[in-house]
């Protein structure tokens, strides 16, 4: 049942995007997303898929695996274009039928719309793709460490999320587990109507709730063992650093993100 | 009646760079009434095998037959199947849900949709089975029981929907030494009472030997030997070769015969290695 499930969609290549700093990337991936919302011609997203198709290319992850990161968010990307289609108004009319009006106006805005979103979407994933979430959480760590002084508990979220990452595939391991176990006992997951397949589930979340709650006691107990006290002056294995690779990447940025904003302004 | 496994082959992750063999040409049969050992490392396959048993995992190629029926023909068939064959996973007490021992036990004859009359005396029956006074421990939460007596009240989980085999996988793991005797004495006298067949899945030689009357040693993925205890621990050399080792009673006669004792190398327990060993001592003596 879980065996085709993989955590997050980290794409294990070697790549130059793969080798750059998580901080690099996360906030290259925040302005790209800032840029993709100052476009307001057709004409500018030639530049944004060009830069995504070198980012694409560059990274070494196969093109259908980008383009999943789009199918759980399909029906939004339809819905907004159909919303789009129907609701502005324009002066040329392309299409009537009873209440129903397509506007040139409201098709230039829908694929407009559908676009942006769509390039969002592949622009972010290509983050996720090739960032392991474990540098992922260092990254985002590291860049919430100057709101140390207003009360972010950095290292405290960053911690939580590792340790949610890690136990993820435990904790889907036991499942399976507990599942067999209880269908050696004659348990039925499968058939039923809603309400009775909500209550077949009870016999495998309460062991599966104790176990979580016994392997988050014990975990907590190993890591009071090992002394660890939270953030304050610890140092770290892996250090985040930048490199040659990081600057030119945020040298090719910069240049996409100037030709965005002197597109806009012309 | 029996079950039967024919040719299986079982696969991990079909279709994926991880694609592993977990079994593969295994043919075996487990007669009714008999006490099966299955020895074999980790990963060997054998927890693989006996989800085979019961229909949790269809093999890849084969056919396992329990008592004439194939199973996974007919899924309408699998709870029948499972009913037949009781299996208690490793570490069984992570199943428990119930508030109360008794409606914990209850779980698997409820899905057999039984009257309420027969759940009852089958919880009773199954309770007392695995030495409890049923009347002290039924309205207890099983949560506050210890480790051990968890492990008894999930078996009689098991033992409640009165399967005619008993499939065990490692049932004695993390119990401590007297948890451990306990269990394999109930376990033992189950066997005991009438037709019930036993399937106890193991790495400890220790524990195989002293209870089963048929042994299958499983290395990677094949089954590697068969036989009696005795024809098995006669090997001990091969046993070691494949990682496993054997009786720690069985290595002194063992070691002994290399430094140029004669004792026959078919012993699996202390009393019998005792008289043998001293009778080679004084034939000895005497020469």
């Amino acid at each position: 049942m879980f065996k085709n499930l993989t955590i997050g969609q980290h794409y294990p290549v070697e790549s130059p995007v793969h080798s750059l700093d998580p901080r690099v990337k996360i906030i290259m991936t925040f302005a790209f997303i800032i840029s993709l919302f100052l476009i307001e011609s057709f004409v500018t997203y030639l530049y944004v898929i060009a830069f995504l198709a070198v980012a694409i290319i560059s990274s070494k992850v196969p093109f259908k695996f980008v383009l999943r990161g789009l199918r759980p968010i399909f029906f939004i990307i339809l819905i907004t274009f159909i919303i789009n289609i129907l609701m502005t108004p324009g002066n040329v009319i392309i299409f009537e039928l009873g209440f129903i009006k397509i506007t040139d106006a409201g098709l230039r805005q829908a694929g407009f719309m559908a676009l942006r979103l769509t390039l969002l979407i592949m622009g972010t994933s290509l983050l996720t793709l090739t960032t392991s979430p474990i540098l992922l959480t260092d990254g985002i760590e590291n860049l919430l460490n100057p709101f140390k002084k207003i009360g972010v508990p950095a290292h405290e979220l960053a911690m939580m999320m590792t340790i949610a990452l890690r136990f993820i595939p435990t904790l889907m391991e036991e499942t399976e587990k507990i599942m067999k176990a209880q269908k050696s006992r004659g348990a039925d997951f499968e058939s039923g109507n809603v309400i009775n397949r909500a209550k077949n589930l009870i016999p495998l979340l309460v062991p599966l709730f104790i176990s979580a709650f016994r392997r988050a006691d014990e975990l907590a107990m190993a890591m009071e063992a090992r002394c660890y006290r939270g953030g304050e002056n610890r140092t770290r294995m892996r250090q985040l650093k930048m490199e040659m690779g990081d600057y030119v990447a945020i040298f090719i940025f910069v240049i996409y993100f100037a030709m965005i904003i002197v597109s806009k302004i012309w | 009646m029996s079950i039967i496994a024919e040719n299986i082959k079982y696969v991990y992750s079909e279709g994926t760079p991880f694609v592993t063999v977990a079994l593969d040409n295994v043919n075996m049969t487990v007669e009714k009434g008999d006490f099966l050992g299955i020895i074999g490392h980790t990963g060997s396959g054998k927890s693989t095998l006996i989800q085979l048993f019961n229909g949790l995992e269809m093999p890849a190629e084969g056919k396992i037959i329990v008592d004439g029926v194939s199973v996974g023909e007919d899924k309408k068939k699998l709870k029948n199947i499972r009913q037949t064959v009781g299996l208690v996973f490793q570490y069984p007490e992570y199943q428990l849900f119930e508030e109360t021992v008794a409606k914990d036990v209850a779980f698997g004859p409820l899905n057999l949709n039984l009257s309420q009359d027969e759940i009852n005396s089958r919880v009773k029956e199954a309770l007392e089975l695995v030495g409890f006074d049923y009347n002290k421990i039924k309205d207890l939460s099983p949560f506050d029981l210890s480790g051990g007596q968890k492990r008894r009240v999930a078996i009689a989980g098991v033992l409640a929907m009165k399967p005619d085999y008993l499939i065990l996988d490692e049932p004695t793991a993390g119990l401590d030494p007297a948890g451990r005797n306990e269990l394999f004495s109930q376990i033992k006298k189950l066997h005991g009472k009438g037709n019930f067949t036993v399937v106890l899945v193991s790495h400890s030689m220790e524990d195989i030997a002293k209870l089963v009357n048929k042994v299958i040693v499983l290395y990677k993925g094949k089954i590697h030997m068969k036989g009696t205890p005795k024809e098995i621990y006669s090997q001990s050399e091969e046993l070691k070769r494949i990682g496993l080792g054997v009786p720690q009673i069985a290595e002194i006669v063992l070691e002994l015969n290399k430094r140029g004792f004669n004792i026959k190398n078919d012993i699996i327990n202390v009393e019998e290695a005792t008289a043998e060993i001293l009778k080679e001592i004084r034939r000895r003596k005497n020469v």
